[in-house]
């Protein structure tokens, strides 16, 4: 499933046709290659979270869905249409927030929405009901009639949301939403999208590089790296790609570790190999004393293990793979390579 | 349809009911017809939003600081060059104007000042803070729309990319056609209660002419700033730019020229051939320069007396009547500059156009 081209599979129904389709896309800036023969299809209803480092060509990429970028060959496919020919009916399905989005600062929020829905075509009154139930939405409500200017990052990003949906999309696309807001904000952002995408039946692709933040609310992730979708799939499944070697990895952290201990742990069936952090590693920031590498799930017989010993367990926990430890060991396969 | 709904209150309940039935059939028969008339929708949904843009534009100038500051000037100045004109007309306009000019005392308005005050006529007034409003309409047209990040959003709207830098110029160039005839007429008014004379026709016409050429005039600059606004990031850079060539033209082109002419002379003596070859060739090396076909243009339209805006011969003076030239005739020989006008405010607003059209929509890069 590392595929660097072919198609990715989706998980939804064969018969549908995805909402988003890419097709070899490629963009090139001159001798730089931004966006390498990139293949993504994504179903309707879906939250697929573009995930990469910084200048990855994850807004390019973006740029392209929306006809704002011609690609420099290959084929995008939103909604059933071509971004670089009919760019116009695109937009009308596509909400999409830029990364830093920006708004008439000396204009209200509702101005400032009304003026979008009009600019979407809506009547005035129509618009001006859509934005009041929108305010009161994404919570700004009390906000309303406030000058944006006066807004706090999270109270934009918030409105830059509200903005996206006032025209009724069918996708939206949202670049880096969670940059620069904190954590409650983040965690409020994110729960808004998660909870618009299922009651409206909205197709979400947001890009980010905080991993951790995108995997809650993400159905599916693709990993981008210098132009090239080098993984694509939920997180499970990014997992159990990583734990090819068929380890489960057990931390220990106790007091009063001993060499018979030790001696003991390895002695129980299926038990690999003991690992010890080295001076600096997080893990021993964490309070793991050891890693148990063992064949299969062996967390409570370790346990035993050291409470017979006398020692004092503090924390035991089966090792599972998050974004963070798939996007580096990634990252570590690509250097070996 | 209101007078039966303002006596049902007396009527019975049923009656208003049927008022309501009538009312939901037209209704039914209303959405009925929609779709049929609409005809094209989405190129009619488009020109639509562009409506609002422009809308929305100028709703922005007319709020913004620097528009009222701009005005306060501009105001200022005009109602200077007013006094400064009737005075002139009051104290000497009789024993100076003996002949022809006699005739169109009402175009003096525009164009006469008081010695004594030193205050540039309307015309005057207008050729010099004319380019700057333009400058200030359009110099972060673009440019602050790209800073502020509103530039992404907007074009991820269901509009054609070219319906924003339209509707950029378009709303600038409302406002200004709006304060130009605005100070124009003002112009005119305040002659008429002050001097109690009453233009002919012709005058107005003339007027009305001179206005809409400033129209063009200040557009262009307006286009240049909007092109200056596209191919600079900083809105400071376009602003310092379009000024820069606002005053090369009305200061430095002069004297550049000057210095070309006196590089070039030819002698008093010499044939009148080479004469007339050299001073076709500073007038058409003036003539590059905007701010001289402005000039030529109003000087003609609003002194009929102006015959001729470059050298004339003995010969082609043979002849001639000494009159005023009509309105058509001088319509004829202002024909040039004012195309030479038109078309460089075209082309910058066709390098504006293409610019735009190429450039990569970034947020804030």
């Amino acid at each position: 499933m590392v595929t660097e081209t072919g198609m990715t599979p989706t998980p939804s129904a064969a018969g549908e046709r995805p909402v988003i389709e890419l097709v070899q896309l490629t963009k090139k800036y001159g001798e730089a290659t931004a966006v390498d023969h990139l293949n993504l299809s994504i179903a309707r209803g879906e939250i697929f979270g573009l995930l990469g480092p910084n200048g990855a060509g994850k807004t390019t990429t973006i740029l392209m869905m929306l006809g704002l970028t011609e690609p420099t060959s290959g084929q995008a496919r939103i909604c059933g249409f071509d971004p670089t020919r009919e760019a116009l009916k695109v937009k009308r399905k596509v909400g999409y927030l830029p990364d830093d989005v920006g708004f008439y600062e000396d204009r209200t929020a509702l101005d400032n929405l009304v003026y979008t829905a009009r600019l979407n075509g809506v009547s005035e009154q129509e618009a001006l009901q859509r934005a009041k139930a929108l305010l009161e939405k994404t919570g700004l409500a009390d906000n309303a009639g406030k000058k944006v200017g006066a807004f706090s990052r999270g109270m934009r990003q918030r409105l830059g949301l509200a903005d996206v949906l006032i025209k009724n999309p069918e996708v939206i696309i949202l670049d880096e939403p969670t940059l620069g807001i904190d954590p409650e904000g983040v965690r409020e952002l994110l729960a808004l999208i998660s909870s618009l995408s299922r009651d409206e039946k909205l197709t979400v692709l947001l890009s980010s590089h905080h991993l951790h933040q995108v995997q809650q609310i993400c159905d599916r992730v693709g990993l981008f790296v210098q132009g090239k979708l080098i993984a694509c799939g939920d997180i499970r499944t990014l997992s159990k790609q990583l734990d090819a070697d068929g380890n489960v990895y057990i931390e220990v952290g106790a007091k009063g570790w001993t060499e018979e201990l030790a001696r003991n742990i390895s002695g129980i069936e299926g038990v690999r190999d003991i690992r010890y952090p080295q001076q600096g590693d997080d893990e021993l920031e964490r309070g793991v004393t050891a890693t148990v590498v063992c064949e299969r799930d062996l967390t409570a017989q370790i346990a035993e293990a050291v409470i017979q010993k006398d020692a004092e367990l503090v924390y035991i926990r089966r090792k599972e793979y998050g974004l963070d430890d798939i996007y580096h060991r990634y990252f570590e396969k690509r250097g070996e390579s | 349809m209101m007078q039966p709904n303002k006596t049902a209150a007396s009527r019975s309940f049923k009656e208003q009911l049927r008022l309501d039935e009538w009312r939901e059939r037209a209704r039914k028969l209303w959405t009925e017809l929609r779709p049929g008339g609409e005809g094209n929708p989405p190129r009619e949904r488009s020109s639509s939003s562009f409506w609002v843009m422009v809308q929305k534009e100028i709703g922005d100038h007319l709020s913004s600081w620097r528009f009222g500051i701009l005005m306060g000037i501009i105001v200022l100045a005009c109602i200077g060059s007013i006094y400064s004109a009737v005075s002139a007309i009051r104290s000497g306009g009789s024993s100076a104007s003996g002949g022809a000019g006699d005739t169109f005392l009402f175009l003096k308005m525009y164009t006469l000042t008081s010695s004594a005050l030193a205050v540039p006529s309307f015309s005057t007034f207008l050729s010099w803070l004319g380019p700057l409003i333009g400058i200030t309409l359009g110099f972060d047209a673009v440019n602050s729309e790209r800073n502020k990040g509103t530039l992404g959003r907007l074009l991820s709207q269901p509009i054609y990319r070219d319906d924003f830098i339209k509707a950029k110029f378009v709303s600038a160039l409302v406002i200004i056609a709006v304060v130009v005839f605005s100070l124009g007429l003002l112009v005119m008014g305040l002659g008429l209660f002050t001097i109690g004379y009453p233009p002919t026709p012709e005058e107005f016409a003339r007027i009305l002419i001179f206005l809409l050429i400033a129209v063009v005039y200040i557009g262009f600059w307006l286009c240049l700033s909007i092109l200056f606004s596209i191919r600079f990031r900083q809105a400071a850079t376009s602003a310092l730019s379009s000024i820069a060539i606002w005053l090369f033209f009305t200061i430095f082109y002069g004297m550049i020229i000057n210095m070309i002419d006196s590089a070039t002379a030819v002698s008093q003596m010499a044939a009148p051939d080479a004469q007339l070859r050299q001073m076709n060739l500073v007038l058409t090396l003036n003539r590059l320069s905007p701010t001289e076909l402005f000039s030529e243009t109003i000087s003609t339209m609003l002194s009929p007396g102006v015959r001729a805006l470059g050298p004339l011969t003995m010969d082609q003076l043979v002849g001639a009547i000494a009159s005023p030239l009509s309105l058509g005739q001088s319509l004829l020989l202002i024909w040039p500059q004012l195309t030479g006008l038109l078309a460089a405010t075209m082309i910058c607003f066709g390098l504006s156009y293409v610019l735009f059209m190429r450039q990569e929509v970034r947020s804030r890069a």
